[in-house]
């Protein structure tokens, strides 16, 4: 029996191996504007490769103090590139493995097919009762808002009629309500296959604020998973760059 | 320690609650007599109904009012007919939205106070010719008084913990909609931990106070030997 059994065990490890390989998990925390693609990469990646993404969505800065107390994350899809390179400065994160994977697109949006000109010229007229705005202290996408307000010098006539929401996803939903008669949201909200999916948008034009550079990095507990690498990479492939362009996202 | 925006933050939570409070003292106390006194057949799908914010998550609430309660709703179309504009993102629509989530706050306490009265003692004002309304406010009221102290504080503090649905349909606007909780939310986020110590440890001081003087001080009931 001993003589069969060696053999056996190596077999048996083998299998165990390429199991473990072949169906490897990676925990995927990811922001709230980047929701939608991700999902969808997260399909791709699964049949393609026969690992698992586990995405949990959420806003940026709620991430962080999770992943500072211990959550299980080990892949975070930031809305920003300051909480990845604080994570790493940190050693929360690992070192090397941050990268841009999409540039963010801010877009002024209405539920109503005329609630936005192409232009914008909406905000001057100041016909309108509520406008939604991401927190500009927590949220790429707000503080982008204000940025641009600013620039246009409209930020003290718009202001007034502020109404925040706690994330992306909240701001959203504040205007595809009608709650809110307009919305500073992320054009992935309201994009697909290249084209509005409804209402009306004006595409706020890049040089009105700065970039939202969307950085991903490995996080500490993803250190020595293999699909968390897996995923990363994958993020890079020809594949996931057309899914991330066909949301209005652009890359660099 | 609390800067302006806190204070703003707190004051805004006790007006909120304390509004709340009254509102739901006036709607409660006759819907709990009625809960404790009916035999109709529909009084407990309608204590189901009171009973429904006590286990549904914040989240399905303050989702519901805002379709609700926005400008394509039933309710937005009311208000927007009798010329109110629209509830959310405005203190009354807070106001509203704390009405129902705190409903069986204020219910239940005081339906299980009237029942425990029993039918002896209003038979008995009955008797002395005193009318209803009479029996309610001299014998039913004195007597259910435990009761009420116990349903006005429990609704307060509840209203004060509010978090989901507020931010839900808020809008977080400071001085309207920016209440405790969510400004504790706001600090955790923006990971400005030492304001969000501060505040959060008012609000903890503040719950404990408030149970401590619900547990120590019943009326009539002795504690201690």
């Amino acid at each position: 029996m001993n003589r069969l059994s060696a053999p056996l065990v190596t077999l048996l490890l083998a299998l165990f191996a390429a199991a473990g390989a072949q169906a490897g998990e990676v925990q995927v925390a990811v922001a709230a504007n980047f929701t939608a693609p991700a999902q969808q990469i997260a399909a791709e990646f699964e049949r393609q490769t026969g690992h698992k993404a586990v995405l949990s969505f959420g806003a940026t800065g709620k991430f962080y103090a999770q992943i500072s107390n211990g959550a299980p994350f080990e892949v975070f899809l930031s809305a920003d590139d300051t909480t990845p390179a604080r994570l790493e400065k940190e050693n929360q994160a690992v070192a090397g493995s941050r990268f841009t994977y999409a540039v963010g697109t801010l877009v002024l949006w209405s539920a109503k097919a005329d609630g936005v000109d192409a232009k914008g010229e909406v905000l001057k007229k100041g016909q309108f009762k509520h406008v939604a705005i991401a927190n500009p202290k927590t949220a790429p996408y707000g503080a982008a808002a204000i940025e641009t307000l600013n620039k246009l010098k409209l930020l003290d006539a718009v202001q007034p009629k502020f109404v925040q929401g706690e994330n992306i996803s909240q701001t959203y939903q504040f205007a595809s309500t009608g709650n809110a008669d307009l919305g500073f949201v992320a054009l992935s909200q309201v994009y697909k296959d290249g084209k509005l999916t409804g209402g009306s948008a004006w595409i706020v034009p890049g040089h009105l604020h700065e970039p939202i550079l969307q950085d991903a990095v490995i996080l500490a507990r993803g250190k020595d998973n293999v699909t968390a690498k897996a995923f990363m990479d994958y993020l890079k492939t020809p594949r996931a760059h057309a899914i991330i362009t066909s949301f209005g996202y652009a890359l660099r | 320690m609390l800067t302006d925006t806190d204070l703003q933050a707190l004051w805004l939570t006790v007006r909120l609650a304390a509004t709340t409070t009254l509102i739901l003292f006036l709607i409660g106390t006759p819907l709990a007599w009625w809960l404790a006194r009916s035999r109709a057949w529909w009084k407990q799908p309608i204590g189901a109904v009171v009973a429904l914010p006590l286990v549904l998550p914040p989240s399905v609430i303050g989702f519901y009012l805002l379709v609700a309660l926005g400008p394509h709703g039933p309710v937005g179309q009311l208000t927007q007919a009798l010329g109110l504009g629209t509830l959310p993102f405005t203190f009354w629509g807070l106001v509203v939205a704390s009405v129902i989530y705190s409903l069986p706050f204020m219910v239940q306490p005081l339906q299980t106070a009237f029942e425990a009265i029993g039918e002896r003692p209003l038979e008995v004002a009955a008797t002395l010719r005193a009318s209803p309304l009479d029996t309610f406010f001299t014998v039913a009221v004195p007597l259910a008084l435990p009761g009420f102290v116990t349903a006005g504080i429990l609704t307060f503090a509840h209203t004060v913990g509010e978090f989901g649905v507020v931010l839900m349909i808020g809008g977080n606007i400071p001085g309207v909609s920016r209440v405790a909780s969510v400004q504790i939310y706001d600090y955790v986020e923006a990971m400005e931990y030492a304001n969000a110590h501060s505040l959060a440890a008012v609000l903890l001081v503040f719950s404990f106070l408030v149970l401590l003087t619900m547990y120590v001080w019943r009326p009539g009931v002795r504690t201690g030997a």
